[in-house]
């Protein structure tokens, strides 16, 4: 397992970790001036909230050499209980979002505790059945509308002081929520559970022969993977307004797969570059219709074949830094 | 009753598709390691393939029978001498990313041009009509499909476990340095190997078109339940997939006839009991 993510071999010393957080801090001042730079706001918030859930997806590849092929579940999950939860029950933002990230959670438990029963490939495809029995889940209960999806969202009050509906103040919300989450992820790979995460990643039968219970680090992961997934697909309803089936289906968790490795498998910052990377291609690539799609397999075949440590991996490489 | 025989024989339609697809990817798997994810894309083409030498070159369903697995299976081991070859000694989940984008690539071109709706497929003549069994009518052209896919099941297990070069075939499985020790060309093997797992995918196309139409996402879906097929069997038996393709297609048909709503997900839920009980999957070994 060792080869698909050998850009976090050397995260863990003291000068990787200074280096990560030096460009933390100038990511976080980027983004927090993006208001006025004129940049259009609902661009860079859809961007955060895929970078928010490419960490998350890249938490269980990266240091727990996992690869989950189903993890729209967990995002359109989230997202179907934020949207419905402030919808019909007209709950306020937060608690909206509690209930959403806990669903996930609560997925993440039950799909985790099946799937980490295989490894490799065969968790990846078992990762993408479970996603695809979610799909189908969504696609035939009432509340999530079918093919419509649950559309004009309210996005309210959060903590009855900030107005979500103001794009500026919903931009530093969204930008608050990642940075926090951000932050888990890199405290919790430099954290001594992160440690034996990699060391199971690296030799299995060795981190068991020495005390560790594998299978409980690697739910625990899962389940943190999950809820983070999660808590991005309830952020995501106050930018979009609207939870749809797009979020649940397995193209959605190929994106998600191409996010990470066009920024780096194993790589604190890749993610977020590959997420803004994607959302912009898109973005721009709207009416080239099914070339997308093209375009995408293409940056796939792209990324095996000759770029395997993605951008970031690549940079930090070629400065021998850990970014 | 009639609509239960019906369903039964929906199901075993099914199951032969599921057991061809199968039988490929554990075909492929034995031999190189990667799980195809592109295998519905392949499937895909081989019905268009079908479609194509109708409407254009004039030659009917039993020419496309032979000619779309023989022409898609060039194109896999084009495939797997240009790009999948790069892979040796890598993690086998490159093979599985590398894969999708090669489906991404060309369900996306096919979507380009011929949009997401299904374009017919007429049954040949010499299959059309029915036969009424007493209990129920049998379209004959769905039983020919049933009883042709298990033929070339049965064939394909033979000459994987029964020949001389299916023996060759396992040995590489199990240790090609050693095999190529004693002559044989493995590179080639694999080349081959892979052209007919390609090739079993393109034949299920072939059967499919008249049944399901040509569209160009036909085996994106199919693809994963394929996927949950094999972690439910497991890859150690060629057997092993026939059987479990073909049981789970009647399975999905009788859940068609007694509680439709779970039609969908009665393959995957059944994966997750397996998993529960026997992680290995019923024939396989742990890997």
């Amino acid at each position: 397992m060792s080869v698909i993510t050998d850009n976090s071999a050397s995260a863990s010393s003291g000068r990787g970790v200074r280096d990560e957080m030096v460009a933390f801090v100038i990511m976080a001042a980027l983004l927090a001036t993006v208001p006025f730079t004129g940049i259009y706001p609902f661009f860079v918030m859809q961007a955060l909230c895929f970078a928010l859930f490419a960490c998350a997806f890249n938490l269980l590849i990266g240091y727990g050499g996992l690869l989950s092929f189903g993890h729209a579940m967990f995002l359109g999950t989230a997202g179907y209980f934020t949207a419905h939860a402030l919808k019909v029950w007209g709950v306020s933002p937060e608690l909206g979002i509690v209930i959403g990230t806990a669903g996930a959670c609560a997925l993440s438990v039950v799909t985790g505790w099946i799937s980490i029963r295989r490894q490799g490939i065969y968790f990846a495809m078992i990762t993408l059945a479970l996603s695809q029995l979610v799909f189908f889940v969504y696609l035939q209960t009432p509340f999530t509308h079918g093919e419509d999806g649950i559309q004009g969202i309210p996005q309210g009050m959060l903590f009855g002081l900030f107005d979500l509906s103001k794009p500026t103040i919903l931009y530093y919300v969204i930008l608050v929520a990642f940075l926090l989450a951000f932050l888990l992820i890199f405290r919790t790979i430099n954290s001594p559970f992160g440690e034996v995460l990699k060391a199971i990643r690296e030799n299995e039968p060795r981190a068991v022969s020495l005390g560790y219970k594998a299978d409980q680090y690697k739910l625990m992961a899962f389940i943190l993977s999950g809820t983070l997934s999660g808590l991005a697909g309830s952020l995501k309803v106050f930018v979009a307004q609207n939870a749809s089936l797009t979020d649940v289906h397995w193209t959605m968790s190929g994106e998600i797969v191409l996010m990470a490795l066009i920024g780096g498998l194993g790589t604190v910052f890749g993610p977020v570059v590959g997420a803004f990377i994607i959302v912009a291609m898109q973005q721009y690539l709207a009416g080239f219709g099914q070339w997308v799609t093209v375009i995408q397999g293409a940056i796939f075949v792209i990324c095996v074949l000759t770029f395997r440590r993605g951008i970031v991996g690549e940079i930090a490489a070629l400065f021998k830094r850990s970014l | 009753m009639q609509a239960l025989y019906a369903q039964l024989l929906v199901g075993l339609i099914n199951g032969s598709f599921y057991a061809l697809l199968s039988l490929g990817l554990a075909v492929i798997f034995g031999m190189l390691n990667i799980i195809n994810f592109a295998h519905g894309a392949l499937y895909m083409m081989g019905a268009f393939c079908a479609y194509f030498l109708l409407n254009i070159f004039g030659l009917n369903y039993w020419y496309a029978l032979i000619i779309a697995p023989i022409v898609v299976g060039i194109f896999g081991m084009v495939l797997e001498r240009t790009l999948l070859k790069q892979l040796a000694g890598l993690d086998h989940l490159y093979g599985l990313l590398l894969t999708f984008g090669i489906a991404l690539i060309i369900q996306g071109v096919f979507q380009n041009y011929f949009g997401s709706s299904g374009l017919p497929y007429a049954i040949p003549p010499q299959l059309q009509g029915g036969m009424n069994l007493g209990f129920m009518f049998l379209p004959v052209y769905r039983g020919w499909v049933v009883v042709f896919s298990l033929v070339v099941c049965i064939a394909t297990w033979y000459l994987i476990e029964r020949t001389r070069l299916g023996a060759y075939l396992r040995a590489a499985t199990e240790n090609p340095n050693l095999v190529r020790a004693f002559g044989i060309n493995v590179p080639r093997m694999i080349t081959l190997t892979y052209g007919l797992g390609i090739g079993l995918a393109a034949l299920a196309g072939v059967l499919s078109a008249p049944i399901n139409q040509v569209r160009p996402l036909m085996g994106a879906d199919l693809i994963i339940v394929v996927f949950a097929v094999v972690v439910i069997g497991g890859m150690g038996s060629i057997m092993g997939s026939i059987i479990t393709g073909f049981a789970l297609g009647v399975i999905e048909g009788l859940t068609k006839y007694f509680y439709p709503e779970a039609s969908n997900t009665v393959v995957f839920v059944l994966m997750v009991l397996v998993l529960l009980v026997k992680p290995t999957g019923l024939t396989g070994r742990a890997t």
